[in-house]
């Protein structure tokens, strides 16, 4: 089931960043060049759960659109910190998150999303806990860190 | 249909040259805050700006301006291989910073320091 979504992904890709649709032979050729990126990578033992993450499911796209919607949000607040400028909008501070989520790959689709929102960093992760820099109280404010959790959690649990 | 060519059709340049415009206004605003931010860390904030908004936006627009087709498809990859390297990168920017012991700007010490360094005051 992976190693087909994998080579699906793979001449996906391969399709329409070419745009030949009606050209036998180079259509042999991506499909050859698709088989041998597969068997590389089956041998180099990179298709796994965390390279090809199917058993995340849809449940990944809502969340990053509701990861989209948090992101303007804190664009908007950040934007205002650098037009604005102030001690109140500029006050940076380093805390520590520890998280629940078991598995590694969810534990930096937190992190990545932590500094994927302008206003907070992921600076380090070590095992449980992310250090957070954040850019003031107002861009950094936890419980939207503790809500993508929430939503991470959930799928998590519905995934195994 | 006639509607869409009627009311829809025209619209979409303006409405993609608004995007391109309010994600170049971002670029800027991120610019000037890499400037402007009192530390290393405060930057990427700022970066953080450039590399979402300003970014995003702007592809959406181009995303308009191309219509249904394989370009739009090629907009939405570069969207997504952008939305997976950049906190990357960031994230990876940051850690060796902390890690060679920069210490973030706050309000009671002066600026970022080197952990260890003499103080010269």
């Amino acid at each position: 089931m992976r190693t087909l979504s994998f080579l699906a992904a793979l001449a996906a890709l391969w399709l329409l960043l070419s745009g030949y649709f009606d050209k036998p032979l180079l259509l042999i050729f991506g499909a050859l060049s698709v088989l041998l990126v597969a068997y590389v990578s089956h041998r180099m033992d990179l298709v796994d759960d965390e390279s090809v993450p199917i058993q995340l499911g849809w449940s990944i796209v809502t969340y990053w659109g509701w990861l989209l919607g948090e992101i303007g949000k804190s664009n908007i607040e950040v934007a205002k910190a650098v037009i604005l400028g102030g001690p109140n909008r500029i006050k940076p501070k380093v805390f520590t998150h520890n998280t629940q989520l078991k598995s590694t790959l969810n534990k930096v689709i937190l992190a990545n999303s932590i500094t994927l929102t302008p206003g907070t960093v992921s600076v380090e992760l070590i095992g449980d806990s992310i250090t957070i820099h954040a850019l003031s109280d107002r861009a950094g404010d936890p419980s939207t860190i503790a809500e993508m959790e929430r939503r991470l959690l959930k799928m998590e649990g519905s995934a195994t | 249909m006639a509607e869409f060519n009627d009311m829809i059709a025209p619209a979409l340049p303006i409405v993609s040259n608004i995007l391109m415009l309010v994600g170049g206004f971002f670029v800027i605003v991120g610019s000037i805050g890499i400037a402007r931010f009192p530390d290393f860390y405060a930057r990427l904030h700022a970066a953080g700006v450039t590399d979402t908004m300003g970014a995003e936006l702007m592809l959406i627009g181009l995303m308009i301006q191309a219509g249904l087709g394989l370009v739009t498809v090629k907009l939405i990859f570069i969207i997504f291989f952008v939305f997976f390297t950049s906190p990357t990168a960031t994230h990876a920017i940051a850690n060796a910073a902390y890690r060679a012991g920069l210490t973030p700007f706050s309000s009671s010490t002066k600026e970022g320091r080197i952990r260890g360094q003499v103080e010269d005051d």
